[in-house]
């Protein structure tokens, strides 16, 4: 019983601290893994819950394909939130000149 | 002001939430008897077997008694894959090239890739194969196959996966799905029911059309989610 | 320890997470300016979603939905497998919310591409 009772909590904190850090951080990279960590626990609620189908699609979904996509957008835009914009003219008014 | 009134939002919800969750017992079946079959999930549970002879509810659930959805998810994926694709669309100008990988990884992913991606095709085939008898199915085996081309995809530079062979894999693999429902109403019962005989139960050939249905989705979903990766990864950007 | 107790301790712990999930998510998608940290803040609301519906599907004692031999006999008996409609639910949302979350980071790329910038109090421009 007591077991249990630290088990459950031991994986609410972690939980709800990965997703305020994914919330709070400025530097993006780490708040993506931070969305896999929360992926991960997820997938250990699902099977502690008698339910393995929905942890192995989550676990397979979430974890890898969900962080490698963000990855790829964080490659093609901004690492930084708090980024400084360049000053540059948007593509469309080339064309029509 | 605007963050005093999202506070007060934020406060309102989670407090509507609480107060309804409070008052769902955690733990409490409210299936009621399984024999009585008051609820649905105390039918499914108790016919599963002896109409179906299938071992996994979930998967008989998601198959069968609500396959329609099952086609509806489908095609959201499709859509999607198929949206991505066409906003990232950009014709190629000069001077652009693929910046997305730029060397080949360590020696140690190399040798590693080449020797595990067969193994994970093989889990991944196995897990949408016998999706009727053990947890798995159609969605996990097609995300642990795009997992095993997206380790290949990281390790070598120049890695390409056909689009012309995705393209087809998908489209069969969604009108045999289709085509699966059409045989039902050919032969005089609903769209999607189950038309060929039900084996035994734990038996690899059981539960009529449910592994049928199951095999076309999972290469659906893999040829899918391989071509998101494909498209996102080798894009043309003009950095 | 009293079972009540213990029961309460566990359902805080689980529709707590569940609920504290929901409410981060969206404070990230209300207050955030940066629109990858926005399409986070959604996936972490449909994280908490889909917990909140496996934890009410739960029933105590209960194994998995699977059949076995023994499986029968537990069913026939009259205790409980878990209840398995919520799992065919999230199994679909699951698969869903990657579609929307793909599908909203390929129209961030789009839109960095035109203006330059992610944040969108420096997006300025109302036409294309």
């Amino acid at each position: 019983m007591i077991f249990n009772i630290i088990f459950f909590s031991l994986l609410a904190i972690i939980i709800l601290a990965a997703a305020i850090y994914a919330v709070v951080q400025k530097d993006l990279l780490y708040a993506v893994i931070a969305t896999g960590v929360i992926s991960l626990v997820l997938s250990i609620y699902f099977f502690i819950m008698q339910a393995p189908d929905v942890a192995l699609t989550e676990a397979a979904i979430g974890i890898a394909l969900t962080t490698i996509i963000f990855v790829i957008t964080i490659r093609n835009t901004s690492r930084r939130e708090d980024e400084i914009p360049v000053n540059k003219e948007p593509d469309r008014e080339e064309e029509t000149k | 002001m605007k963050r005093a009134f999202i506070l007060l939002l934020l406060v309102v919800v989670g407090w509507v939430l609480a107060d309804t969750f409070s008052q769902i017992n955690f733990g409490e079946s409210r299936m009621g008897d399984i024999k009585q079959q008051e609820t649905v999930g105390a039918y499914y549970l108790n016919n599963t077997v002896e109409k179906l002879s299938v071992a996994n509810v979930v998967t008989a659930i998601v198959v069968n008694y609500r396959g329609f959805d099952t086609l509806g998810e489908v095609t959201v994926l499709f859509l999607a894959a198929s949206g991505l694709a066409s906003i990232l669309y950009r014709r190629k100008k000069r001077g652009e090239h693929d910046v997305m990988i730029l060397k080949n990884s360590s020696q140690l992913l190399q040798t590693g890739a080449k020797l595990i991606f067969p193994a994970i095709l093989v889990l991944g085939a196995y897990v949408f194969i016998h999706g009727h008898l053990t947890p798995g199915g159609g969605f996990q085996g097609g995300a642990i196959i795009a997992s095993g081309f997206l380790l290949m995809f990281m390790a070598y530079k120049d890695y390409h996966v056909s689009h012309n062979v995705l393209t087809w894999v998908e489209s069969v693999a969604g009108i045999l799905f289709v085509s699966v429902g059409i045989w039902g109403l050919i032969s005089g019962a609903t769209f999607l029911e189950n038309v060929l005989g039900t084996g035994t139960l734990n038996d690899l050939i059981s539960g009529g059309v449910i592994p049928l249905i199951y095999i076309a989705v999972g290469f659906k979903v893999a040829a899918e989610l391989t071509g998101v990766l494909e498209t996102l990864l080798n894009f043309k950007t003009e950095k | 320890m009293d079972p009540i107790l213990y029961n309460k301790i566990i359902s805080v712990g689980v529709y707590g997470s569940a609920i504290g999930l929901i409410l981060i998510g969206l404070y990230a998608v209300l207050v955030k300016k940066h629109l990858t940290k926005i399409v986070i803040g959604l996936s972490i609301i449909d994280a908490g979603v889909h917990l909140l519906f496996i934890a009410v599907g739960f029933i105590k004692g209960g194994t998995a939905p699977i059949f076995s031999e023994k499986g029968i006999e537990l069913v026939n008996q009259g205790t409980a497998m878990v209840d398995p409609v919520p799992q065919a639910l999230v199994l679909t949302a699951i698969v869903i919310g990657f579609g929307v979350t793909a599908v909203a980071l390929s129209l961030v790329i789009r839109l960095y591409r035109h203006h330059h910038t992610a944040r969108i109090d420096h997006i300025k421009s109302l036409k294309w």
